[in-house]
């Protein structure tokens, strides 16, 4: 006896006869069930976040692959609008809607790199080299630049000779302490994407 | 946003002006749609270029770019002339009545006080109130003096005839008599326009009095403070809001404190100097709680180190010696062109994308020791020094910077709050791993201080005292957690605080602090930035609400995120309410009003909450006179009232308004010299030119992107039919556009979008220059745009003139 799913619940739905019909192994094939594709979403984890680009702020739901425990690691699979979200109601435009190639673009940084002077190439060094070499450079460049005293022997304490140019995209936290350490060095070439 | 996006909704009319939501701003213009669909709203839209807004607006008129002032000063002076004014709003709430000093003038485009050598005022007294002998600002409600603010500005803009603007904007009269008709209708108080600006208004030489003059339209009108009115930044980028909140800025501090000036020695002066008592009886001049947030910030920074005795760190905070807007990024790059600058950092910034005159700011980027690159994306600026061709065609080997390029986290792997144009201080949560070695901009900043702090310790070396002593309580000093650092912003009690009437405890040392009302100025609260007080107390993250209830019908989901200040959506919203305390437009216009014992209403309100209606006190309570300015005192560069004045590079190489050679261009915005001679002549670059970007497109990051590779891949520009015609150029040519700093080559896209007007007697051409394109990326590389603009700023804030210049254009 050969039934497709659809007549076997029909039968199914004659009564209690159905039951033993499946007992006395005419259930239709396995095999048909498992062709069956899954929904993507249907094992990810839901993140909220805030679009990255417009100052609009629309609200994000993420994918991602992965149980969210200790070893291991998220996969973001896929983003859309959040449909509770007051001002965008669930849509997107065309960038934030391929925000997924953003987050997985080729070009993303992975290693801190150096550049040395005069050469044509990037060359993959430790974050504690790298962070190490930058903060002898400001060490140097600020204890030969900074001004205690103006001209007129007004106390100043600013550094004049390295610069800081904040971002336009990290979040208030970053924000905060990028500038609490700035500031405490006495920068004041210190701007963001604003000025512009 | 003195407004925000689903207010929109209750717009009776939308002007789009300066910018362009439905390309720009998608998800927020849906509503302006909304506003049309159920609440009969009109959109009319102002620009160069018939552009997406344009085509879905109930009126289009185009205009020259960088001449809104013109456009807009006819508006007020039609709005005058014809007595299409909000009477009793423009009369209670604004300065008309204020008597200014004698000895202001303004005569053949200059005000009084005028230093041509210096290119500015250095003389700015007579930009003042006259005071009276009870030390109040003078006032005449019968609006007969003729120096009163009312007078002084009718006389100014009555220059601004149809004819005039007509001729300097190329607007066809009759259109723009149209639009300035549909505008005023909306005087009347139950009905209430918004303004909608971008960069439009920004980028130009005079792009900080192109908004003022916005925004005196929207006050003679009675539409700021309204649900549904306002003036509204639709802002660029994500946090661009917000970094500008916490004072990213050369002279600010958080919370739009500002940094002292090398003639600020005395701490006492300096808060005494930003402390205004009222200048008229009865107004509460909220900037006279400076002290508390300035105490507290420093309280938050350095700790138990600031003291009453050494004046809270008074003298580890830099002064500034740069005046305006200190020393911004056009300065900085001059500098740094003229080799005075050592070291710069970019995090998350694309200078030689971003900023004007790319030759200029490549070859001083090669000028300096090293370089620091943080970002999530291969940046053009990261790779300033590697030769690509003829899009950057530079030699490697003699550039001895050394960069280095600090992989970090994008949005969706890091926890942290953003603002929005809104103001709405939104939280969002961590989804996945970095990939490779990344880490967050806080980690990077902690990484760094530590080895910078533990250097000053070992070593000793310049000054180390802010550096030893700057508060650093976190649980992982090398990388704080963003929740602390947020806490840390709001604030908390170092002590107990009571209420100073009734002395009951407010909080209790150690517990967040419920919003900045509970700062003090004795060291009892620290807090990291006063206007984002209230965003995570003692019941928790107010950023992370997520109850999205409207239960007025009118969009303002106070249970939403967190909108600073004090959680309130709509700013100067007691100026909905008349001056007895109720609603303007009862029916449709609720917002606040006075029920008897209190301020209440569907918004926080923005007023003292038990000043009742009879007390007299006015609704713009930061401002010392109480009351909105049309009379900018002595707080612009240019001058008290908005002038029109012509891009810097001009077609018609002179100022329609007057003679004077020295008022074509604004007389107050400052020139580098090596910048002077590089401004380009009509004679050899004929046709204006304005930047602009692409919905599909976000600056610079998204030509890393695929799918926003796939669909704009390559780089074009705009022409209209007529001058396409005239330089024999077809759709789809390759076209070089060129200006005195450089050129660029793109494929032409030839357009009835854009039409040829006429301006000064001749025909004037407009050129549309998208900016996404560079050298590296996976969409096809392209020249960077800023090749072409100038290196000039407007005279308050620096932005570029981006959208205001001369090139050709030629078929290749």
């Amino acid at each position: 006896m050969d039934m497709n799913r659809r007549q076997f619940f029909k039968v199914c739905g004659v009564g209690l006869g159905a039951s033993s019909l499946a007992a006395l192994g005419m259930a239709p094939p396995p095999a048909y069930a498992e062709t069956i594709r899954h929904f993507k979403l249907a094992n990810t984890r839901e993140t909220r976040n805030t679009c990255p680009y417009c100052s609009v702020g629309c609200g994000l739901i993420m994918y991602s692959r992965g149980d969210g425990a200790k070893n291991v690691v998220q996969e973001i699979v896929h983003i859309e609008g959040d449909a509770d979200h007051p001002v965008n109601r669930g849509t997107l435009c065309p960038k934030g809607a391929g925000l997924l190639d953003f987050v997985h673009s080729p070009n993303r940084l992975k290693y801190p790199e150096v550049r040395e002077a005069g050469s044509n190439e990037w060359k993959r060094v430790s974050w504690d080299e790298a962070l190490g070499r930058i903060a002898t450079l400001m060490k140097a460049d600020r204890d030969a630049n900074f001004v205690t005293h103006n001209a007129n022997g007004q106390t100043v304490n600013r550094w004049l000779s390295t610069g800081f140019l904040a971002a336009s995209a990290s979040s208030n936290e970053a924000g905060y302490i990028t500038h609490k350490v700035v500031r405490s060095l006495g920068m004041l070439a210190f701007d963001n994407q604003a000025r512009v | 946003m003195t407004n925000h996006w689903a207010d929109i909704q209750n717009a009776d009319l939308v002007l789009i002006m300066g910018g362009n939501a439905a390309e720009a701003h998608p998800c927020g213009f849906k509503w302006v749609t909304e506003a049309k669909a159920h609440n009969k709203a009109r959109l009319i839209v102002v620009d160069p270029r018939f552009n997406r807004s344009a085509s879905v607006a109930d009126l289009y008129a185009p205009i020259r770019t960088g001449t809104d002032i013109a456009f807009l000063g006819g508006l007020i002076n039609y709005l005058l002339a014809n007595d299409k004014i909000q009477h009793e709003y423009v009369r209670n709430y604004t300065d008309v009545s204020f008597v200014v000093k004698e000895g202001f003038a303004f005569e053949d485009g200059l005000f009084n006080g005028y230093d041509a050598a210096k290119r500015s005022y250095p003389d700015k007294s007579a930009w003042s109130y006259e005071i009276g002998a009870d030390g109040y600002a003078v006032v005449d409600p019968s609006l007969s003096h003729p120096r009163c603010v009312f007078n002084l500005l009718k006389n100014h803009y009555s220059r601004y005839t149809p004819e005039l603007v007509s001729s300097v904007c190329g607007t066809p009269q009759e259109t723009m008599l149209k639009v300035w008709e549909a505008i005023a209708e909306t005087s009347r108080p139950d009905k209430v326009m918004t303004i909608m600006y971008a960069l439009g208004w920004t980028q130009h030489s005079v792009g900080s009095q192109m908004i003022r003059t916005g925004a005196m339209v929207q006050l003679l009108l009675g539409n700021i403070g309204m649900p549904g009115g306002g003036m509204n930044a639709l802002r660029g980028h994500s946090n661009i809001q917000g970094l500008t909140d916490l004072g990213l800025l050369s002279n600010l501090l958080p919370g739009y404190l500002t940094l002292p000036g090398d003639g600020e020695q005395d701490y006492a002066a300096y808060i005494a100097k930003r402390t205004q008592k009222p200048l008229r009886p009865g107004q509460l001049s909220y900037w006279q709680n400076y002290e508390k947030f300035h105490v507290s910030l420093m309280k938050a920074w350095y700790g138990k180190s600031a003291t009453v005795e050494n004046n809270w760190a008074y003298d580890w905070l830099p002064k500034l010696d740069a005046p305006g807007a200190g020393y911004d990024v056009l300065k900085v790059f001059d500098m740094m062109f003229q080799g005075q600058i050592n070291g710069y950092f970019c995090q998350g910034f694309n200078p030689i994308a971003a900023f004007p005159n790319k030759a200029k700011v490549g070859a001083a980027l090669a000028r300096l020791k090293y370089l620091v690159i943080m970002d999530p994306l291969a940046t053009d600026t990261s790779e300033f020094w590697r030769n690509a061709g003829e899009f950057n065609d530079v030699d490697t080997a003699a550039i001895q910077t050394t960069v280095f390029r600090l992989p970090t986290t994008c949005f969706a792997e890091e926890d942290g709050s953003l603002v929005n144009s809104g103001r709405w201080l939104q939280w969002h949560w961590k989804a996945a791993e970095p990939p490779g070695e990344a880490r967050t901009d806080i980690a990077i900043m902690a990484g760094l201080f530590h080895r910078l702090r533990a250097l000053y310790a070992k070593e000793g070396g310049a000054f180390p005292e802010p550096i030893l002593n700057l508060d650093w309580p976190y649980l992982r000093p090398d990388d704080p957690a963003p929740d602390e650092l947020a806490r840390e912003f709001n604030g908390r009690a170092l002590a107990d605080v009571s209420d100073p009437a009734s002395g009951a405890v407010l909080a209790k040392a150690g517990e967040q602090l419920a919003g900045f009302a509970q700062l003090r100025a004795d060291g009892s609260t620290a807090s990291g930035c006063w206007i984002f007080s209230g965003s995570w107390t003692q019941a928790g993250n107010q950023m992370a609400r997520r109850d999205n209830a409207d239960p007025y019908g009118m969009g303002q989901t106070l249970g939403w995120a967190w909108a600073w200040p004090a959680n309130r959506r709509i700013l100067y919203n007691r100026a909905s309410a008349d001056p007895s305390g109720q609603p303007w437009d009862p029916a449709k216009k609720r917002l606040v009003w006075w029920n008897g014992k209190a301020w209440a209403g569907t918004d926080v309100p923005d007023f003292k909450p038990d000043s009742a209606p009879q007390d007299g006190m006015s609704p713009f309570i930061m401002n010392p006179e109480g009351v909105a300015r049309f009379f900018a005192l002595d707080k612009m560069a240019e001058g008290p009232f908005p002038e029109h004045y012509e891009p810097f590079e001009t077609p018609i190489g002179r100022n329609p308004l007057h003679g004077n050679v020295q008022a074509v261009s604004n007389p107050a915005a400052r020139v580098f010299k090596n910048d002077l001679e590089l401004f380009g002549k009509a004679e050899e670059f004929p046709f204006v030119a304005t930047t602009y970007r692409l919905t599909e497109h976000f600056h610079y990051w998204t030509k890393h992107c695929r799918l926003a590779a796939i669909t704009q891949p390559e780089q074009f520009v705009e022409i209209g039919e007529a001058l396409a015609r005239e330089r024999g150029i077809t759709a789809g040519d390759r076209v070089k556009v060129s200006s005195n700093r450089g050129f660029i080559k793109a494929v032409a896209v030839v357009t009835k979008r854009l039409r040829p007007l006429t301006v000064d007697g001749k025909t004037v051409h407009q050129v549309g220059i998208p900016i996404h394109w560079g050298f590296s990326g996976v969409a096809k590389n392209g020249f960077i745009t800023n090749t072409l603009t100038p290196f000039v700023g407007d005279g308050n804030t620096q932005t570029p003139e981006f959208k205001s210049f001369l090139v050709n254009v030629e078929k290749v």
